[in-house]
């Protein structure tokens, strides 16, 4: 067995000049302190990204983009193809907990202020994936072309379509027509196994690039210098981590399959208690709860608008904590990620304790 | 044995048993299952020449049952099986050249339409698509 | 501009051309739209029973056909003097004994009913005088029923709209006012219980919460104008009208025979008549509500045959039951069970024609019926117990699949000790 190995190892080195790549790999450190449990998180976030692929392109074998179609063709994943079961939920819940993930990481880099100088651009190309995961999320939602994602996909776009000046445009363009309909579903598709995975891939590439370059950012303060190697040690305790999510999702399907729902009726009314799916779940519930009007704007406006500057901001982060920058520990700007975090899952929780609040 | 072998030993067994334990659903899943396509607006219904002329054949459209009618005129139709009065499935009646539903003695012409009995509406009549030697029924769009 | 008839169509007549056209244009809203009508304009200003009248007719189907209060009632609407208008023709307001006549006298004539609707029937009147409201009637009692007490007055509306008061779902209300009334009632030694009775049957139950039009009312047993109850050996048929298949099985069983010899109706002496229910499994012989057992003594050959009847139902019942138990608890699994679900359709049909077969009394068509539907079952469980291996061949595989990630766990974490233990000393 080693000899096999040796002899691959022979074959490819002059060819791929492997020894300068083992060298630089083998060079590579990650600081080992108390904190440094959440450099993790990153990884697994790509780990899942890569389940996502995976059971994606299996899922496309068998998936059909047509009003006619997507329904039953799911359906027909689920009883009829071998594991069709397994491969599809593995997709599904994988989706909720890898866009959990992203927060658990962009959290983690925010308040260890990873985002100092000179990792700006690692934070900032962060914040893309995560807009670029949250549109994953919500155009696969669609695709099964069951009641509740045809629902939440309309409401979702109505509120797209409040935003001033171009909200319409963009609905219109987002849903391929006026309403939720076949060109929505076809659209969605494009974007979802199209579009958006070949910017992420874009994106996350540069993301990974400068974490490798640049290696894992210490937090304020910390002065230890206890390093661990890279590879193998760091690679194989990600592994673990991996191992063990692997493990946890794969029961969490064999208990909890997701279930295909009743097909879309585009002429019934909607059901009651129609929500988003639960990460954008703080923002519908911010714009049930917001007034109707506030200084003779809408309410609903104002509050999408707001959302945006609040995301735009915190894409901005880095140039904006100065004192982080000059590697001062900035307590204003750990409070306000301390009450983001708080309004967010406040929201989130009140959206399922509290359905009937609001309008 | 040494430590370093047996823990390599142990390693490459399990890592080749769980890749063992993923290939195994991905390649059954890649293997076409018998049913080979999704059960779409469209169902291939019977084959020419399998219905004499008046006569019926009862089939599962989606989720509920449905009936192709060959006439006596050799005219193909196509209607929901289920009686609109209380969800019987209806039966073909040759004799009468009615479809006939024996809960209530609920009775419908080949245009679907209720000639007597109590259902209150008219059966759900589906397109019929004959190409080549297929018969195909598929939903009135 | 309040222009009397005469004098507009005189000025009409007179001017000619565009002149006659401005003039009807601009006398057009009024005189087009409420041609001179005096006994509406002066009774609307009385009050209470006088005005009435005048209120409801705004939506008499009377008026859709361009009738008003002088076609049933006389006078001259022209008039507007009260003493002119009540000229010769004008027959006031008909006794309550007169009204069937006076109804009668346009609705029971053809030639004249045919100009508004021909296909309206006309034989209402004729029918009345053989229903015991119009027999009460010619004896010289007007407490029966006549046509205004149903269809109203001066605001009758057609029999089809739903408001009406002889609308499908108003009727048993229609028909109470009067048979509810014990004081009403009891002259004529008729109980009152009916409407109450029937609004608990699962016929009132079709009609009002299903919307289902075609369930019977009052007047689909009793009739409509010729109103009485059946007589004993037509109530069979009445029923019979929705339900051929259980009479006809009826009929060619020795019940038949029976029931006609003793003088006992014979759909309505298990199922009741007007608070029929939804039957159930335990009205036939051993059952909670055993309706065999009102003619049969127990251990008598037929009721022996009613309880192998039984028995095969519910032996049937319960296996039906158990195989939709076992769909559940595999969908409860997570497995798919869409195909056996509707599979288990087939059986319930073959149950529903088996309890219909109950009527013809033969067991043995009973059987086979109930074996057509076992094929089914039998299918239905094969599929329910695939799909309980699908649900346990998932969890082993989880096992086996998680057995090994904990043992490559395991792998790796010995593999980083070793890892840090050779790299330590340096």
């Amino acid at each position: 067995m080693a000899r096999l190995w040796e002899k691959i190892r022979d074959y490819l080195e002059p060819r791929f000049l492997l020894s300068a790549v083992r060298d630089l790999a083998g060079k590579k450190k990650v600081p080992e302190h108390k904190r440094s449990f959440w450099y993790f998180f990153g990884g697994i976030c790509l780990f899942l990204f890569l389940i996502q692929v995976m059971t994606g392109i299996l899922l496309m074998l068998y998936y059909t983009p047509s009003v006619d179609a997507a329904h039953e063709s799911v359906q027909f994943i689920m009883a009829q193809v071998k594991f069709g079961w397994l491969i599809r939920s593995v997709h599904s819940w994988t989706a909720n907990i890898l866009i959990g993930v992203i927060f658990v990481h962009m959290f983690s880099a925010f308040f260890l202020k990873a985002y100092r100088p000179p990792r700006e651009l690692t934070w900032i190309t962060g914040f893309l994936l995560l807009v670029l995961f949250l549109a994953f999320g919500f155009s696969g939602y669609l695709l099964p072309w069951n009641e509740l994602s045809f629902f939440a996909t309309r409401v979702g776009t109505d509120i797209a379509g409040v935003i001033p000046v171009v909200g319409k445009g963009l609905k219109t363009f987002i849903l391929g027509g006026p309403e939720v309909s076949g060109a929505t579903l076809t659209r969605f598709f494009w974007l979802h196994v199209g579009i958006l995975p070949a910017i992420a891939v874009l994106i996350m590439g540069i993301h990974v690039l400068l974490v490798q370059t640049l290696g894992m950012s210490k937090p304020i303060g910390v002065t230890v210098t206890k390093e661990i190697s890279f590879f193998p040690d760091f690679v194989l305790k990600d592994s673990l981590g991996w191992l063990i999510i692997l493990a946890a999702v794969g029961a969490v399907c064999v208990f909890l399959p997701w279930e295909a729902g009743p097909k879309a009726d585009p002429f019934a009314s909607t059901p009651l208690g129609i929500k988003p799916e639960w990460y954008f779940t703080f923002m519908f519930t911010t714009l049930k709860l917001v007034p109707a009007h506030i200084f003779s704007v809408e309410g609903e406006v104002l509050a999408v608008l707001g959302f945006m500057l609040g995301g735009f901001l915190l894409l901005l982060v880095p140039l904006l904590d100065r004192r982080a920058a000059r590697e001062k520990r900035s307590p204003v700007f750990t409070a306000v990620g301390l009450a983001v975090v708080v309004y967010i899952v406040v929201m989130t929780a009140l959206t399922y304790l509290a359905p009937n609040i609001g309008k | 044995m040494k430590r370093r072998t047996f823990v390599n030993l142990f390693l490459g067994g399990s890592l080749l048993g769980t890749v063992i334990s993923f290939l195994y659903p991905v390649i059954r899943y890649l293997i076409p299952p018998r049913q080979a396509e999704a059960a779409a607006k469209r169902i291939l219904a019977a084959k020419a020449g399998e219905l004499a002329p008046n006569s019926a054949k009862f089939f599962r459209f989606g989720s509920t049952a449905a009936v192709l009618v060959n006439t006596s005129e050799g005219q193909l139709r196509a209607f929901s099986a289920v009686c609109t009065h209380l969800t019987c499935t209806v039966r073909y009646e040759a004799d009468t050249g009615t479809l006939f539903c024996p809960c209530h003695n609920g009775r419908f012409d080949l245009a679907g339409n209720v000639i007597s009995g109590p259902p209150p509406r008219p059966l759900e009549a589906y397109e019929v698509e004959v190409s080549g030697s297929d018969i195909y029924v598929s939903r009135k769009t | 501009m309040n222009v009397p008839l005469r004098v507009f169509i005189q000025e009409v007549k007179r001017r000619s051309g565009l002149a006659a056209l401005a003039f009807l244009i601009a006398a057009a809203p009024l005189p087009l739209s409420a041609q001179k009508d005096s006994c509406v304009d002066c009774h609307l200003q009385l009050d209470g029973e006088l005005k009435a009248p005048a209120e409801g007719f705004s939506s008499d189907v009377h008026k859709q056909f361009g009738l008003s209060c002088k076609d049933c009632h006389g006078g001259n609407p022209n008039q507007e003097d009260v003493e002119l208008a009540k000229d010769r023709t004008f027959k006031g307001s008909p006794e309550r004994a007169k009204i069937p006549e006076f109804c009668g006298s346009c609705h029971a004539d053809s030639n004249y009913i045919r100009r508004f609707n021909p296909n309206l029937r006309v034989d209402q009147l004729s029918l009345y005088w053989t229903s015991r409201h119009g027999l009460l009637l010619k004896k010289g009692d007007s407490r029966g029923a006549v046509c205004t007490d149903c269809h109203g007055v001066h605001g009758i509306l057609p029999a089809n709209f739903p408001k009406s008061q002889v609308f499908a779902w108003n009727i048993p209300q229609t028909c109470g006012r009067c048979h509810s009334k014990a004081d009403l009632m009891s002259a004529y030694g008729i109980p009152v219980g009916q409407v109450d009775d029937y609004k608990q049957s699962v016929h009132a139950r079709a009609l009002f919460e299903k919307k289902d039009l075609s369930a019977p009312v009052c007047n689909d047993c009793h009739g409509n104008h010729g109103a009485a109850p059946p007589e004993v050996t037509s109530i069979a048929f009445v029923c019979r009208q929705c339900h051929p298949s259980a009479g006809d099985l009826f009929s060619k069983s020795p019940h038949k025979e029976a029931f006609d010899g003793l003088g006992v109706s014979e759909c309505e002496a298990c199922h009741g008549n007007h608070r029929i229910q939804s039957p159930s499994d335990e009205f036939l012989a051993g059952g909670r509500e055993d309706v065999c057992v009102q003619c049969h003594d127990a251990g008598t050959e037929p009721y022996k045959t009613g309880l192998e009847i039984k028995k095969l139902i519910d032996e049937f019942v319960a296996s039906s039951s158990a195989d939709e138990e076992l769909l559940k608890s595999a969908e409860r699994k997570g497995v798919e069970v869409g195909e056996a679900q509707f599979k288990l359709q087939d059986g319930k049909t073959a149950l529903v024609l088996a309890r219909n077969l109950t009527h013809g009394l033969s067991r043995s068509e009973i059987e086979t019926s109930l074996t057509e539907g076992r094929k089914a079952l039998t299918e239905v469980q094969a599929r329910g117990r695939a799909a309980l291996q699908e649900a346990k061949f998932r969890r082993s595989g989880l096992v086996v699949a998680t057995a090994f990630i904990i043992l490559l766990a395991v792998g790796l974490y010995l593999k980083i000790r070793d890892l840090q233990k050779t790299s330590a000393p340096k």
